[in-house]
């Protein structure tokens, strides 16, 4: 295996060790953090080509909602069965949708995939049957057989993160190295050159968005799987503008960025919460300006400063 | 017939109200290039400070016409005060970065607001109805409309005239329209660029507080107002052609008349209709209705 590979696989051992000696709760935020770097991953991939998506929501409930109605419905609760399902529902939804998407760019990109997670929001909002506004509890997961109870409960949810972050991890650090990774920065740049070097602006866009959508769904189910709980907030914009933030805020220059984002994000919000529960808008308000005007590359340029001594 | 009027009347007056908001986030982002979501927090900062100087005024027994000039000066008193503040303290400082960066600017401005609003006015609800109930009910066709949504209506072509002969009639919005078609030459022939910028964020911000006092007296004014409203502008101004005036007194007929009969013949399609509208306009013309033209880079 090669350098980085192992790096990454050694880094999930040694955090799957160290989650049998975690507080529940901190095992429970990590769960939610890693998901939440999942759904950031996919964006990276987009944001790398110059589209921020103010959409990822739409994935991140359906992935969600298909774990929690599938579960219900054919009666299984294999957690691996049901992630997969997720994955393949959102990929299927993308290809349509993002025939439409691949046409636009800057703020009409992220406008319009805006719509259509409001448009999954408003439909989720009235649908009674899946519980409306307050959406409806998913049953436990399983894992061939093994019905973790009790203290081993939230740890499944949490090793299922945690692999699928390895797994995603690994796919993103590999992709981000190949031509077409390379392309999403040179379609960014300039489109039209990028076409008269032989390359599909179209085509390359389109992958993006497939591969965004299904990192998506898979961060939303586990949420599911780990929440317990899902309604229709998780396509509602200030959701999908979180992932934004998480994006910015960990930086999209390297694929640890969205988790170093993702865990800073959601300890940030719990801390602030319990600090001051009226102003915890306030304090991710202020660190987003923060970020913005003192580190626009994110977290991850200070890591970057300090291994390779770059400047800011 | 009854409900074609219903639905028609509910149209127009819905997409006047959408109109005043959609109108202040598009002159900002016509100049400035800035996609404001902080709009929604102007909004609900009008609607409350409406809402407690109506309050105010009528506890203190004074005659109760004065109430509507209560709303418009909470409108321009707030307004100014947090586009000034937030357009000469932060903006001032972002400006010449990427669009996609100044949205997250605004996100940032109205995740702070937000929670400024439940500091000042804490998270119950007001109630300001006394200008709404004020003027009556009209009946027509059998059917009974509240007046004040109807002067709304006027009120609200009353804006959409004044600003299209400030922009197109007077010196101050051709100088204007000078910088929104091209900001750099306008610098050059000796525009002050900053100036026109902080007036016009102030005078957007102004827009969007006045939407929310002139909503106040028919809703209850509770947290979370802003966010909803801001994402229903969004879907108007994208529709018209962003920066375009005309183009959001459009999008807010359009979306206005789609959401109404929507709510008449099939409720459960609320939202849907109006994010469906705008995926279909933005299928067809990607630019919005009435978008300016852009060079593309080679």
């Amino acid at each position: 295996m090669k350098y980085a590979t192992t790096m990454i696989v050694g880094a999930g051992i040694a955090l799957l060790a160290a989650g049998l000696f975690m507080p529940g709760w901190l095992t429970f935020l990590l769960t939610l953090a890693f998901a939440k770097g999942l759904v950031v991953m996919g964006l990276l991939l987009l944001m790398r080509a110059g589209l921020v998506s103010f959409g990822q929501g739409l994935y991140y409930c359906l992935g969600a909602y298909c774990v929690g109605i599938a579960g219900d419905y054919f009666e299984t609760q294999n957690a691996l069965l049901l992630l997969l399902l997720a994955i393949v529902v959102c990929v299927a939804l993308a290809a349509v949708i993002g025939l439409l998407l691949c046409r636009y760019r800057d703020i009409f990109f992220a406008m319009f995939s805006m719509a259509f997670s409001m448009i999954l929001y408003g439909v989720l909002v009235k649908s009674s049957a899946f519980g409306s506004s307050d959406g409806f509890n998913v049953k436990p997961p399983l894992l061939f057989g093994w019905t973790p109870t009790g203290e081993s409960g939230p740890f499944l949810a949490y090793g299922l993160a945690v692999v699928a972050l390895v797994g995603v991890g690994i796919f993103v650090w590999r992709y981000l190295r190949s031509p077409m990774g390379y392309a999403g920065e040179a379609v960014r740049e300039n489109e039209i050159r990028v076409e008269y070097l032989g390359a599909s602006v179209r085509r390359i866009i389109y992958t993006k968005y497939l591969l965004a959508a299904a990192m998506a769904g898979l961060g939303g189910g586990i949420t599911a799987l780990a929440a317990g709980h899902i309604d229709p907030e998780m396509a509602y914009w200030t959701t999908s503008g979180e992932f934004v933030f998480i994006a910015l805020m960990g930086g999209v220059g390297h694929a640890a960025g969205p988790v170093i984002g993702a865990v800073l994000f959601e300890l940030l919000r719990t801390y602030a919460f319990q600090i001051s529960p009226y102003t915890w808008q306030m304090i991710l308000g202020i660190a987003l300006l923060v970020i913005i005007l003192y580190l626009p590359k994110g977290v991850w340029s200070l890591v970057e400063r300090v291994t390779k001594g770059k400047p800011l | 017939m009854k409900l074609v009027i219903a639905m028609l009347m509910d149209g127009v007056i819905y997409a006047s109200w959408l109109f005043v908001i959609a109108a202040g986030l598009t002159l900002i982002y016509g100049v400035m290039r800035i996609l404001n979501m902080a709009h929604g927090s102007f909004y609900a900062i009008g609607a409350y400070g409406g809402a407690s100087l109506v309050g105010f005024y009528l506890a203190g027994g004074y005659p109760p016409w004065g109430a509507y000039f209560m709303l418009l000066g909470a409108a321009l008193i707030g307004g100014t005060v947090v586009g000034l503040l937030i357009e000469r303290g932060l903006l001032r400082m972002m400006y010449g970065r990427d669009e996609v960066v100044m949205i997250l600017v605004t996100y940032a401005i109205l995740l702070i607001l937000e929670d400024v609003i439940k500091l000042i006015w804490g998270v119950d609800a007001y109630f300001a109805y006394q200008p709404y109930t004020l003027l009556g009910r009209t009946k027509l066709a059998g059917l009974s409309f509240a007046n004040y949504d109807i002067l709304l209506i006027f009120v609200s072509a009353l804006i959409c005239f004044v600003l299209w002969w400030g922009l197109n009639r007077t010196r101050k919005g051709k100088l204007l329209q000078a910088v929104i078609h091209d900001r750099d030459t306008a610098a050059f022939l000796g525009i002050n660029v900053t100036r026109m910028f902080t007036v016009t964020f102030v005078i957007g911000a102004v827009l969007g507080a006045l939407a929310g006092a002139l909503t106040a007296p028919g809703i209850s004014v509770m947290p979370g107002i802003g966010v909803e409203v801001i994402i229903l502008a969004f879907a108007v101004v994208v529709i018209g052609g962003l920066g375009s005036v005309g183009g959001a007194l459009l999008g807010a007929l359009i979306v206005g008349l789609a959401r109404s009969a929507a709510v008449h013949l099939y409720p459960d399609a609320e939202l849907f209709v109006i994010y469906g509208v705008m995926g279909l306009v933005l299928a067809f013309r990607p630019q919005g209705l009435f978008a300016i033209a852009t060079a593309r880079k080679i």
